[in-house]
């Protein structure tokens, strides 16, 4: 593994901490609420839910502006939330209406919105890290030290084309950070059933600076994320990170439907991660360093639950698509 | 006018397209020293910022290509040989003819795919296929499929003009046919077929470098045959120009298509389904294709010639309609 050679970030403001968390908790009560809408039946689809891995997006996303590009996968809402997609948005697009970031014609597992620099979540595992690069390579050519950002998980990491985007970043020198979210489970397998060696190691061999980091620690995943944007935008090249971190819901909430009783992971680890909540350890931190006061947390705990609420109020009272937007948007 | 090699007029294409749009970029396989000749000299004049080599990795080369799109340049990405567009399939099938119907219209993907294409040059099935139906049944994606020098500049232009991603086939091994190119600016339109011979006894819907061989059937048929064949030759698959076939269709009543793509599923079955559905009643004899079989395309040259569409399989095709029906 090659360290990163940047000096210490000093420590993000509390006020900025305070963002995060915000955002960190926005993310979790919307995913929440998918889940218990789905399981009520209020949904169309399954969603593949973001709860657990709040601080990877967030914590890596606060360091981008809106000419940074993102691109995410399936498990997309919460990079969608954290480069500040709008939730009212993510949420009618998710009940396939027309108000939706993509009218309804992408859904839950295809939120994008282009003017943020969010190119899409991706229902094709991997797929996102081609286009990320393109995204880099016209950066660099922009010269603006704007950076690309893909995001994927521990199922990704075999993909061939995340190879192919370590040798050309690394040869091309592109602003380009790979943030893998290791949640230790490609869909139903164990990755240790399915990935050879540390993932991390992989960029090392093509000189590509790689760094491992706990993904349920802000201010830890906040750190290395700042070295990797700061080397991306002074022209230093790609970084990689392995964020350890766990899905606490499933691969998606229709699994247990289609699974029907079979088990691919133990409560008791799941119990083990739910300790490690990286939004009540942000939330504990807060507090014990006189961050912020247990009122002040609470105020923003119902300022979220209020725009959750807002958010599916307007999503179910959008109109769905009209059906001439069934033959619309297939060329420019 | 002036006289331009087909690959020369793609390249004069690329350089005027280049010249005119600094966001215009390009980039492949081998495009600085370029094996066919399209890109040649690019590198010289336009720098590594504009045309650059990449590693051999069609899945990144396709993805990049939008990515870099999307984020603002128009990129032209060659894809060296048609089957390699086959390793870099997944950004092309799942994002490149998608990502602006599934983003309710937000992507602007402006990238031009470049591949060459077809057999005939004993260099077997890795480098010689007609990936069009493929392309064509993804729905997302524009296809210019040139016959002519004037017709390979002016699609070339249109394809990089273009806000949706597009593929330009330029014909394997047929970069050095000769013909007229018009001085100054013009874009090929996208759905404009070209007529380029009339008569009124049969219509030849000829693709790519299909038209040279119905041209030379179309002669044969005529001098030794009296027979009128109508040569179409659609320019670009996606937008098809239906109008144009079914308006000769109409006075013709038969209708013989010419595609170097394997038979099923083939452009030439696309075609004849529109036109049995729409025209059947103008029809006089069965609809014919003169297609490849369903094989991969052979080393040997005897069996290459004999399952690549022929001058003497229009012929025979043509005949076997008109002296029953005429």
């Amino acid at each position: 593994m090659t360290p990163l050679h940047h000096a210490t970030m000093p420590p993000a403001s509390a006020s900025e901490i305070l963002v995060m968390y915000e955002r960190m908790l926005l993310i979790r009560r919307v995913e929440e609420r998918l889940g218990a809408d789905f399981k009520a039946g209020h949904l169309i689809a399954g969603v593949h839910l973001y709860s657990g891995q709040e601080a990877v997006g967030v914590g890596v996303c606060q360091h981008l502006g809106t000419d940074d590009w993102i691109a995410s996968n399936h498990r997309g809402h919460g990079h969608f939330l954290a480069k500040g997609g709008d939730v009212r948005a993510m949420m009618a697009e998710i009940h396939a209406k027309v108000t939706g970031v993509c009218r309804g014609m992408g859904g839950t597992m295809h939120v994008a919105d282009l003017g943020k620099g969010i190119l899409g979540a991706n229902g094709i595992v991997g797929g996102g890290i081609s286009l990320i690069c393109g995204a880099a390579f016209s950066q660099s050519l922009q010269g603006r030290g704007s950076v690309s950002v893909a995001f994927f998980g521990d199922g990704a990491s075999t993909q061939g084309v995340m190879s192919e985007a370590l040798n050309l970043s690394a040869l091309w020198k592109l602003p380009m950070i790979f943030v893998c979210e290791n949640n230790l489970f490609s869909e139903f397998s164990r990755s240790d059933t399915v990935v050879a060696g540390r993932i991390v190691d992989r960029a090392a061999a093509y000189g590509v600076p790689g760094v491992q980091v706990d993904g349920n620690d802000l201010d830890a995943v906040w750190e290395v994320a700042g070295q990797a944007v700061r080397r991306a935008r002074t022209g230093d090249g790609p970084t990689f990170i392995e964020a350890f971190t766990y899905r606490m819901a499933g691969h998606v909430e229709a699994e247990t439907g289609f699974l029907q009783g079979a088990q691919y992971r133990s409560s008791d680890e799941v119990t083990a991660w739910a300790e490690r909540d990286p939004i009540r350890r942000c939330a504990e931190r807060l507090v014990q360093r006189g961050q912020a006061s247990p009122e002040q947390l609470a105020f923003i705990e119902e300022r979220v639950a209020a725009q959750v609420a807002d958010a599916v109020q307007f999503a179910l009272d959008s109109p769905p698509p009209s059906p001439e937007q069934a033959l619309k948007f297939m060329f420019a | 006018m002036t006289k331009r090699r087909l690959i020369q007029a793609i390249n004069d294409a690329l350089v005027e397209e280049m010249t005119r749009d600094e966001r215009v970029i390009l980039f492949g396989e081998d495009v600085e020293i370029s094996l066919f000749g399209d890109t040649r000299g690019l590198a010289q004049r336009f720098g590594p910022a504009r045309i650059r080599n990449t590693p051999i990795c069609e899945a990144l080369i396709t993805g990049m290509a939008l990515g870099a799109a999307a984020a603002g340049h128009r990129v032209v990405a060659h894809m060296m040989f048609a089957n390699f567009t086959y390793t870099g399939f997944d950004s092309i099938a799942n994002q490149a003819s998608k990502l602006r119907y599934m983003t309710g219209g937000q992507a602007r993907l402006p990238v031009t795919y470049v591949a060459a294409y077809g057999g005939g040059r004993s260099i077997a099935a890795h480098h010689s296929d007609t990936p069009y139906p493929l392309l064509m049944n993804l729905g997302g994606i524009r296809i210019a499929v040139p016959s002519t020098p004037e017709d390979a500049k002016g699609l070339m232009k249109a394809c990089i003009r273009s806000d949706s991603p597009s593929f330009f086939l330029e014909a394997g091994g047929r970069g050095g046919e000769m013909g007229e190119v018009p001085e100054g600016d013009f874009v090929t339109p996208w759905g404009q077929a070209a007529v380029r011979r009339t008569g009124g006894d049969v219509t030849l819907v000829a693709i790519g470098s299909m038209v040279k061989l119905a041209m030379a059937a179309a002669d044969v048929l005529c001098n030794e045959h009296g027979i009128h064949a109508e040569v179409i030759d659609p320019r670009t698959l996606v937008p098809l120009d239906e109008a144009c076939i079914l308006t000769s269709v109409e006075k013709t009543g038969r209708l013989v298509l010419v595609d170097e793509s394997r038979d099923r599923c083939s452009a030439a079955s696309h075609i004849a389904a529109i036109v049995s559905d729409k025209a059947f009643s103008w029809l006089r004899a069965p609809i014919k294709r003169v297609t490849v079989p369903d094989v991969a395309m052979p080393y040997a040259p005897n069996l290459e010639r004999l399952v690549m569409p022929s001058v003497e399989r229009i012929v025979g095709t043509v005949k076997s309609l008109s002296d029953k029906r005429l």
